[in-house]
């Protein structure tokens, strides 16, 4: 495929990555608002955030001002290879950010020294892989900096918080993440769930979550069980959105596993905000989106 | 409620937790960099005092020789816990805008100095953009990069809520307490 083509359509993903929320997303905030007190704070909130999603939807603009890491998983098919996809990806990136569809938020970690362009050692973050599939599949989400803040790895046994190494234990280290967060990831958030794994796995597969729906179940009984107990009891913890208070706290809860070693067992809990921008799409070989991945 | 500047003392003295409140006039924004740079004894740039400090890191691009700004929601608040109180004491700061609440510090220096903490709608970028009807001004520019840069707001009813006030009182530490016990009776 030109690659002036396939850039073009990775910087329209990121435009509407930026810019919209997946209808999933829009439905529960909307549900949370319509469940909140009259008059409330929380209310209020909530309202400012559903007329926030429906202003950058109409004038193309970033929902949030923090755009966030820029994470892209992608599925090359054998058209597609890797240092091409990263080429044009990388460019698409940096037009967006001249476009103002993405903000200034690559620093370096030594210097402190801003790129401006999005690009640097990491940014953006690539998972890559091969497929035998003749369409290439693109799937990114932005992920805010305030949220990422207050994600947090447990290591079980935790005598702290009295967490051992079962189910019982894992739901406490998530119940006490989402106590910790309060408002300051700006909720009402998703959580994605990562039990084992090593620390790094961890909190890997706990963001590949985030690729799930919110209103979608757990293929495990067990860890759907768990989904939907997590979020009833945090919402009766009276956090609410930006922690004003309120029982509108989690949006949802996404959980999967991973094997372990026997001398580690991890929970690691990443919080997305309720700017929850994910999108993704499939693209033919002649450059054609041939699908959007969510609604 | 509306509130207009001058940002004086007692119209923020007056002020209560859990009040939903429109700002208007004069705000500048100021994140890590600039924190970090006058508690460090760097000279501000603009006059700080009687001011409002907005935790933002915005996107503001120029379109035909003149700043537009793309988006202008608040940043976390938290991390300038160490120099707010202080820069508040200094410059009579009488207001921040911000998201996430402050800590113990922030809160005795709001006590102190006559000064509040507003939090706004985290991740609101397009409706606070709205709000901004000028950009008056930047300020360190080069060497902060955009986002952490001082940029002078002209705003109108930008929306917040007084979650920290200057009684002593704050929202945050408030609802950790109710969610605290909350969780102690569901583990
Ligand atoms: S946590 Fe999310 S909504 Fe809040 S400022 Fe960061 S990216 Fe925006």
């Amino acid at each position: 495929m030109d690659s002036k083509i396939l850039q073009a359509q990775l910087l329209e993903l990121i435009r509407r990555t930026s810019s919209r929320l997946p209808g999933d997303v829009v439905r529960s905030i909307e549900k949370g608002w319509r469940k909140e007190k009259k008059g409330s704070t929380a209310k209020y909130a909530l309202k400012v955030v559903l007329d926030n999603i429906a202003m950058a939807r109409d004038k193309s603009q970033p929902l949030c001002q923090d755009t966030g890491t820029i994470i892209c998983y992608a599925d090359l098919p054998a058209w597609c290879d890797e240092p091409t996809f990263k080429k044009a990806y990388e460019r698409a990136v940096v037009q967006a950010t001249k476009k103002g569809y993405l903000r200034q938020n690559s620093v370096d970690s030594i210097t402190g020294k801003n790129s401006g362009n999005n690009l640097g050692p990491g940014n953006p973050a690539f998972h890559l892989h091969q497929t035998r599939a003749r369409t290439l599949t693109v799937r990114m989400m932005l992920k805010g900096g305030g949220c990422e803040n207050v994600g947090a790895q447990y290591t079980v046994p935790d005598t702290r918080i009295g967490a051992g190494r079962d189910l019982a234990g894992v739901r406490k280290c998530i119940l006490d993440a989402v106590h910790q967060a309060q408002g300051k990831g700006c909720g009402p958030g998703i959580l994605g769930v990562c039990i084992g794994g090593d620390r790094g796995a961890g909190y890997l597969a706990s963001k590949e979550e985030f690729f799930r729906e919110i209103d979608d179940a757990n293929d495990d009984p067990r860890l759907a069980r768990m989904e939907r107990q997590i979020v009833k009891e945090a919402n009766s913890l009276g956090i609410g959105p930006m922690g004003f208070g309120g029982s509108t706290t989690l949006l949802g809860c996404k959980i999967t596993h991973r094997n372990r070693v026997p001398a580690s067992f991890f929970v690691s809990v990443s919080y997305m905000c309720w700017a929850f921008r994910r999108d993704g799409f499939k693209l033919s070989e002649g450059g054609k989106i041939t699908s959007w991945l969510y609604e | 409620m509306l509130l207009e500047a001058p940002f004086t003392e007692a119209k923020i003295r007056a002020l209560e937790v859990g009040q939903m409140v429109e700002i208007s006039g004069l705000v500048y924004t100021g994140r890590d960099a600039v924190h970090k740079y006058l508690h460090d004894g760097g000279k501000p740039p603009v006059n700080l005092i009687n001011s409002i400090v907005y935790h933002c890191g915005p996107v503001v691009v120029q379109e035909r020789g003149k700043w537009v700004v793309k988006a202008a929601g608040p940043t976390t608040s938290i991390r300038e816990e160490p120099y707010q109180g202080p820069l508040m004491e200094q410059y009579k700061i009488r207001g921040v805008i911000g998201k996430g609440g402050m800590g113990p510090k922030t809160l005795e220096y709001c006590r102190k100095v006559g000064s509040v903490y507003f939090h706004a709608i985290g991740g609101a970028a397009q409706v606070l953009a709205e709000k901004v009807v000028a950009v008056e001004g930047v300020h360190m520019l080069e060497e902060f990069g955009s986002p952490e840069a001082i940029w002078e707001f002209r705003v109108e009813r930008f929306p917040v809520v007084v979650t920290m006030d200057s009684h002593g009182r704050s929202l945050h530490e408030d609802v950790q307490a109710v969610s605290q016990a909350a969780l102690d009776r569901l583990v």
